[in-house]
């Protein structure tokens, strides 16, 4: 497999040798393209196997894109017999539904609350999966690492709604623990709808969902560092924590940039519906994220120009985060998140 | 669980220079590892428990039952009898099924068709699919939408939206592209068409990825709740999703759960029953597929 791969052009390796000349070099215009009608005999199965999926996206997701356009009026859902009917009768307004959104409190309660949730899941999350994923690497014993790693995906599985019924059936107030404490003559603390622990109760419950899942990745990095690199340095007298620091830990370098980069271009996003789900229990102080006030101000609320101005500076903002932290990421060095291909 | 490595001096996989770990290194690690494990498998195990307990057995025990004294199926024959949750089951099981296998028909096809560099339009389409990566439409527009196009209380509201992953997409697209060309190329010379060729050469090739993906979108599908929340009102067509929220979170009882009692107020055995019946297909399905996602799903993914 790796030696006819070599022989092959690199960019091409689907393309039919024998129609297509390899495209390495750039050849002039003219001499490598053959006719348009020519490519269209050879291409159209493509083409139609293609068309279901673009037209797909262009329905429900570029459409939506195009109408963004609410946020820049004062929409009304009764002007028309359809949302696509009102969405053109009603009025623009401009920029009114943004001033009114960077006046409202609420709204940057909710920014704070998204932010630092996602400032304390980086601290306290993120480097969980790269430690669990060293241990379980350094498992000798093939069966036991296989039976530990289909325990601990299983939970990513799980819907929020699972999710969260787990934790109040553990942790709640007529839950095991509760029960347990209760037993034992001591009374229970509140863990489910306290506001000033939900930051460590969702984040705990991320951890829970997402931990052994996490790993993954991390597991493939390690399996792809070149075992010669630890023969040489134990050879050369480092124990097993320098091999850690010198040789594990810059293995798995590019995934953990890679994976920082991913984290901080989706800040704004910190999950949808664990926050909505325990929104209620918690109260709005401290459960309500971007993606919630959203949720509350359109749907629920019925001011749609409204909500949908908040998650249109949702969406730019985080944008523009991505856009960022790629070109960081190639001003470090590093491949990114999307590279020219 | 580390007995393994305890009694053997030398465990026959350990590389020659790499020193056998210390007690302490090694308790360690068993503890972590141990409470991770533990962490996944005692609520299951307690929640699988009660759903199995009788009422006595609960009220014995105060509640969630963690030692097992007597089996009863009582809480199963209720849900199963044919009330709202009997129909939340069906109901997610079509959405399940029919979504899973328009989306894998969607993603193969696109994938295959996004495949081959230097194809008419291949740049261009291929930006296009993955321009969804940077551009995300927003909430409200999406409900304008779905609303619009007259799915509300339908429940292709539930498998339309989402009914291609992209990134599904992508990490398909990079199998496909691993599988040597040279086999496409004779089939192209024996005068196979592109249809054929998928269907006859690159599918049985991509077993391991598309069981992969397919698992992917049949959980996607089996875990829907927001968007019922958003377009689905009529509560004949609820998902297990919503009818689990509403029910075991919010605690308003199923209308006629289960024509056996409908004056029954919900037990916990009832509550955790519904619990079982919505991990199960996913905890039953899983493990079989598990052995495919480095193969199928880190290859693909890291190349795409």
């Amino acid at each position: 497999m790796s030696s006819d791969q070599a022989s092959r052009p690199v960019v091409a390796p689907g393309a039919p040798a024998a129609e297509t000349p390899p495209r390495v070099r750039r050849a002039p215009k003219k001499a490598r393209r053959s006719p348009l009608r020519a490519r269209l005999r050879r291409d159209w199965p493509l083409l139609v196997m293609v068309a279901p999926g673009a037209l797909l996206l262009a329905v429900f997701h570029y459409l939506p894109v195009l109408g963004n356009v609410v946020a820049f009026q004062d929409y009304n859902p009764y002007l028309g017999d359809s949302p696509l009917g009102a969405m053109a009768a009603s009025p623009f307004i401009g920029l009114e539904n943004f001033r009114e959104l960077f006046a409202d409190p609420a709204f940057w309660d909710a920014l704070w609350n998204t932010l630092s949730i996602t400032a304390f899941q980086l601290v306290f999350f993120f480097p969980l999966p790269i430690a669990l994923a060293i241990v379980l690497n350094s498992i000798m014993s093939s069966r036991l690492r296989g039976f530990v790693q289909t325990v601990v995906y299983l939970p990513h599985f799980f819907s929020w709604v699972l999710v969260v019924t787990f934790f109040v059936q553990m942790l709640g107030g007529a839950g095991l623990l509760s029960q347990e404490l209760r037993d034992a003559g001591i009374s229970p603390p509140e863990i489910m709808s306290n506001p000033d622990t939900f930051i460590v109760l969702v984040t705990a419950e991320a951890v829970w969902k997402d931990l052994g899942w996490g790993t993954i990745v991390f597991l493939a990095a390690l399996a792809a560092v070149d075992p010669n690199l630890y023969e040489a340095s134990a050879v050369d007298g480092a124990g097993p924590l320098r091999r850690l620091w010198h040789i594990t830990l810059p293995g798995l370098r590019p995934v953990i940039v890679l994976l920082l980069i991913l984290r901080l271009g989706d800040a704004l996003s910190v999950g949808f519906e664990q926050f909505l789900l325990q929104r209620d229990a918690v109260g709005r102080q401290a459960a309500e994220v971007l993606d919630t006030f959203v949720y509350h101000q359109a749907i629920a609320t019925g001011d749609y120009g409204f909500g949908a101005a908040a998650g249109l500076f949702k969406a730019l903002v985080g944008l523009v985060l991505i856009l960022a932290a790629n070109k960081f990421a190639h001003a470090l060095g590093e491949r990114g998140v999307y590279s020219r291909s | 669980m580390t007995t393994d490595l305890r009694t053997r001096r030398r465990h026959p996989n350990r590389p020659a220079w790499e020193e056998q770990p210390g007690v302490v290194a090694q308790t360690a690690k068993g503890t972590v590892l141990t409470a991770v494990v533990l962490a996944v498998l005692i609520p299951l195990w307690v929640v699988l428990l009660t759903s199995l307990s009788s009422r006595e057995t609960i009220n014995a025990a105060g509640g969630l039952v963690v030692v097992p004294r007597d089996l009863d199926f009582s809480a199963y024959r209720i849900i199963f009898s044919g009330g709202q949750i009997t129909k939340a089951l069906l109901v997610s099981t079509l959405v399940t099924v029919g979504g899973t296998a328009l989306s894998l028909v969607l993603t193969v096809l696109a994938a295959y068709g996004l495949s081959r560099p230097g194809s008419l339009l291949h740049r261009g389409l291929l930006f296009y699919f993955l321009l969804t990566f940077l551009i995300y439409p927003g909430l409200v527009p999406q409900y304008l939408v779905v609303t619009g196009l007259g799915l509300k209380d339908s429940l292709w509201s539930l498998i339309l939206p989402g009914a291609l992953s992209v990134f599904n997409l992508v990490v398909v697209r990079a199998f496909f592209q691993n599988i040597p060309s040279e086999l496409l190329d004779s089939a192209r010379m024996d005068g196979a068409g592109e249809f054929r060729i998928l269907w006859r050469i690159v599918l049985p090739l991509s077993k391991a990825v598309i069981a992969v993906v397919g698992l992917f979108y049949a959980v996607g599908y089996w875990n829907v709740w927001f968007n019922a929340l958003l377009y689905i009102d009529d509560n004949e067509k609820f998902p297990i999703q919503r009818i689990l929220q509403s029910y075991i979170l919010a605690g308003q009882a199923p209308q006629n759960a289960g024509t056996v009692g409908s004056a029954l107020p919900p037990t916990l055995a009832i509550k955790m029953a519904v619990v079982v019946v919505t991990v199960a297909p996913i905890a039953l399905i899983y493990p079989f597929i598990q052995r495919h996602f480095t193969r199928g799903v880190i290859v693909g993914a890291i190349k795409g």
